[in-house]
């Protein structure tokens, strides 16, 4: 079986369902969205906290009701959400196949935005040491045990990481009666502000920085944890469960299955300043372009990716010159990788590696300096620099991106 | 506890891939058995963490038990696959030498493969190895290709011998740890975890636990099982577009050493490490060697740089003090041993439950039942119709595996369902994808609710 449509857009995240809507506003035919789970929403569907939809509803909202409102303002644009609908390859000029219920399926799309979303890296991926008993997980599926499932996976599990969604897994274990036995970081410093940690003192758990796992213990069932703590010395702490936290990755099975190029820094599509990846039909938007950035974030670069594609599918797409974005020492990634010409002004979203004081500058090949930015930024803290209007002088060659430290 | 009145034939001690192929060729003889497991599940030891290779044996020691083993094991799973609906990946096996030392040793390697009868091992030149593999490292030197080596499921093929036997009347017994045999007459009294059994014979098929259960039966071993650890890295599945054959390093004294090979289920791994380790009961993954593992893989094919990784995991080899079989039988105490199998297990399985048989054999002759039924697996290999492709599968629930609700309900209510969430993962490939669990290890832990018998949330946590 196969059919057609204007737009299909793989993910009914923050991401996908803002560019959907924003099709559908700018008077685009038909969207199709296709979700692989039963639900459209995304991961804020796992998410209790109160702390979605500031950006997109004026309020803040736990994260299923979140996701609610974002299904139910697609659905009244008159958006088409498929789920249960698996895309299992993109082909070249558009082509999409699906697998369904009723089987396999083709969708053929004039354009295409991949929204697919990010997941934490997994102990396997972290080679993280150890036995490899039940109770080792990460945040989402913790998450997907209290929300979707309501089931308690642990009394007293450990959580490893700083980031911010390490303090999601925190207030998720309090809000349900586990009492997470310590924090746990490698890295001397958190790797989010230092707010979250005084939220951990104030909870009453234990935060270890700087402390190497040296392994996950438990046969069957996890029985505790040994770690080397940053003085030195070995601590055995007796646990139930272990969260793997953070250290977000790209869901990019698809993109890399179907031969896009990925970037090296994101681990996700390579896209130039029209969100547009390596296949002239495909667009990316959300977090399998930036590990990671927040729902509202999302939301938001679906809803610019979604102009983008309208203007492509009115103007007709042409093909242009566009050059690289070379990173600099320091720096982990930036989004969108190239730039051509007609694609600027644009907001490039980058990383760096550990916290940092300093400018950050975009030149070009003849060492014009283009763009500038001050920083102070603590580690994993989303970065932007605004690139002004490019003339054709700037973009002959490739740009690069560096970072001058202070002190 | 429940008092078993009813006499078996045999009682067979492991799971294993050892003790399933086993229990199937004494059902399939005729003689009624028992497999008696510790675990909750089947292939909960050494078997569960292999490299999934089914070998020709052309490296094997010339004129050995265990190749006569493995040489029988080869013929009859190709035999049996086709009805049991068991994979095989026909990939072929490169042994690459990598410097002078190594290419010098290719020549005896072939005729080592000659003698063992695997009379289409032939050498390869570096162009001729370079064509057929040519996402390897421009440092290869030359190898021998052994077209019959091949890569099958390790954990479904296992599954079929366990179901078939327990189709034929063969009584499994989970959770039920040997502690204690008393011999009286001509009968064994078997005291278990899950209750006393009565048999005429025991084959010991305990794997890592093969001498203490030879000391409890016997009082004395003769063997020491000295546990070999071996840690692996699986690849995500783009890595399999990078090797075609099973790439094989020229082997030395103490160990095959470090394999790359595609699996069924369409992955590249690698490994095993070899550490010899006293813990039988820890199987556990260090850091440094899974680095090394991966820096070796990256060396040999550098297009895995930069690939992620979708699993890890280590596995015990019940290796003895000597490198051959451990098989031996006492007629007169009815007690026979197949201990020591290490990594050849997997190949050898079907060949070892001949070779048993017709040593215990000897003193009984049991009627074999005519036309056995066959169980017919369900198909986990990639590139075959997996069950998401057809209609009606009611929702993919692991979306790195494709792994349908149709696909678990029929694990969960199989033959030999699985015993603990590991058991079900080998069964279904669920959450043993890029993943993890990520997104479906809640929804499974609901599913399987009451159906498994080591649950994956304890009873108190709902």
């Amino acid at each position: 079986m196969s059919e057609a449509c204007d737009v299909a857009i793989v993910g009914a995240g923050p991401a996908g369902l803002a560019c959907a809507t924003e099709l559908r506003r700018l008077g685009v035919g038909r969207i199709v969205v296709l979700e692989r789970f039963d639900e459209a929403g995304g991961m804020a569907r796992h998410c209790a906290h109160p702390l979605w939809g500031m950006r997109e509803f004026r309020r803040f909202l736990g994260g299923p009701a979140y996701a609610r409102r974002l299904v139910a303002r697609a659905l009244a644009a008159g958006v088409e959400i498929r789920t249960g609908t698996t895309v299992t390859r993109i082909r070249p000029h558009g082509r999409l196949e699906l697998a369904t219920r009723d089987g396999a399926m083709i969708l053929d799309a004039a354009r295409i935005v991949l929204a697919t979303g990010a997941r934490e890296q997994t102990r396997a991926q972290r080679l993280a040491p150890g036995m490899r008993p039940l109770g080792v997980m990460n945040t989402a599926a913790l998450q997907a045990f209290l929300t979707l499932e309501q089931r308690r996976p642990f009394r007293r599990p450990v959580i490893i990481g700083s980031e911010l969604v390490a303090f999601s897994a925190l207030l998720s274990c309090t809000r349900h009666g586990m009492r997470p036995a310590a924090l746990v970081e490698t890295e001397d410093r958190p790797r989010s502000r230092g707010v979250f940690m005084a939220l951990c003192r104030l909870l009453g758990v234990p935060v270890l920085m700087g402390a190497t796992l040296l392994s996950i213990d438990g046969a069957a069932r996890v029985s505790g944890l040994r770690l080397r703590l940053r003085d030195g010395s070995e601590r055995a702490l007796a646990c139930d469960g272990v969260v793997f936290s953070g250290r977000f990755t790209p869901e990019a099975a698809l993109a890399r299955d179907s031969g896009l190029t990925l970037d090296p820094g994101t681990q996700g599509p390579l896209i130039d300043a029209g969100w547009r990846s390596s296949d002239r039909h495909v667009f990316a938007a959300g977090n399998v372009l930036h590990p990671v950035e927040t729902g509202g974030r999302c939301w938001a670069e679906g809803r610019h990716v979604a102009r983008r594609v309208a203007q492509d599918l009115s103007q007709g797409s042409r093909r242009r010159e566009a050059v690289d974005i070379l990173l600099g020492d320091g720096l982990r990634y930036v989004v969108p990788q190239r730039i051509a010409a007609g694609q600027t002004p644009c907001t490039l979203v980058l990383r760096a590696n550990g916290a940092l004081r300093g400018r950050l500058v975009l030149s070009d090949g003849a060492g014009r300096e283009l763009a500038v930015a001050s920083l102070r930024s603590h580690p994993e803290q989303s970065l932007r620099l605004q690139v002004p209007a490019l003339d054709r002088a700037a973009l002959a060659g490739d740009l690069c991106l560096r970072l001058e430290r202070e002190g | 506890m429940t008092l078993e009145t009813a006499e078996a034939d045999v009682a067979i001690i492991g799971a294993g891939v050892v003790g399933c192929a086993m229990a199937r060729r004494f059902a399939l003889e005729g003689a009624s058995c028992v497999l008696i497991e510790a675990a909750p599940d089947i292939l909960a030891g050494a078997s569960k963490a292999n490299s999934a290779i089914l070998h020709t044996g052309f490296d094997a020691p010339v004129g050995s038990l265990e190749l006569a083993c493995m040489q029988a094991g080869y013929n009859e799973y190709l035999q049996i696959r086709g009805a049991m609906n068991l994979p095989l990946l026909e990939c072929g096996a490169m042994v690459a030498a990598w410097n002078d030392d190594e290419e010098s040793r290719l020549p005896d390697l072939l005729a080592q493969a000659h003698a063992n009868g695997v009379p289409d091992a032939r050498l390869l030149s570096r162009d001729e190895a370079r064509a057929r593999e040519p996402h390897l490292s421009s440092r290869l030197r030359g190898a021998l290709l052994v077209p019959r080596e091949h890569v099958i499921d390790p954990w479904s093929a296992p599954l079929a011998y366990a179901t078939q036997a327990q189709m034929l009347g063969a009584r499994l017994l989970f959770n039920a740890a040997l502690t204690g045999a008393r011999r009286s007459g001509d009968l064994w009294h078997l005291t278990t975890a899950a209750g006393e059994i009565r048999a005429h014979s025991v084959i010991n098929c305990a794997g890592l636990y093969g001498d203490r259960i030879e000391t409890l039966l016997t009082g004395a071993s003769r063997f020491d099982i000295r546990p070999r650890k071996g840690q692996f890295v699986v690849f995500d599945k783009a890595a399999a577009r990078c090797l075609t054959s099973i790439l094989l390093p020229v082997p030395n004294e103490r160990t095959k050493g470090v394999v790359l090979t595609r699996t069924v289920f369409g992955n590249l791994l690698v490994g095993p490490t070899a550490e010899e380790q006293q813990a039988r009961e820890r199987p556990d993954v260090t850091t440094p060697e899974l680095s090394t593992l991966i820096d070796t893989a990256t060396r040999l094919v550098p297009g895995l740089r930069d690939m992620p990784v979708t699993a890890v995991y280590a596995g015990l080899r019940p290796a003895s003090e000597r490198k051959e079989y451990r098989i031996h039988a006492d007629h007169e105490l009815g007690y026979f041993c197949a201990g020591g199998i290490r990594s050849t297990g997997l190949t050898a399985a079907l060949g070892i439950a001949r070779h048993v048989f017709a040593l215990w054999a000897r003193a009984a002759r049991p009627v074999a039942p005519p036309d056995p039924p066959v169980p017919v697996m369900p198909n986990l290999a990639e590139g075959l119709t997996r069950d998401w492709q057809r209609p009606g599968h009611d929702g993919i629930v692991c979306h790195c595996e494709m792994v349908t609700l149709r696909e678990l309900r029929a694990a969960l209510d199989s033959p030999v369902p699985p015993g603990d969430f590991g058991g079900l993962r080998r069964r279904t490939r669920c959450a043993m994808g890029r993943c993890q669990g990520f997104n479906c290890l809640a929804r499974i832990a609901t599913l399987t609710e009451g159906r498994l018998r080591d649950p994956i949330l304890p009873e108190d946590r709902r």
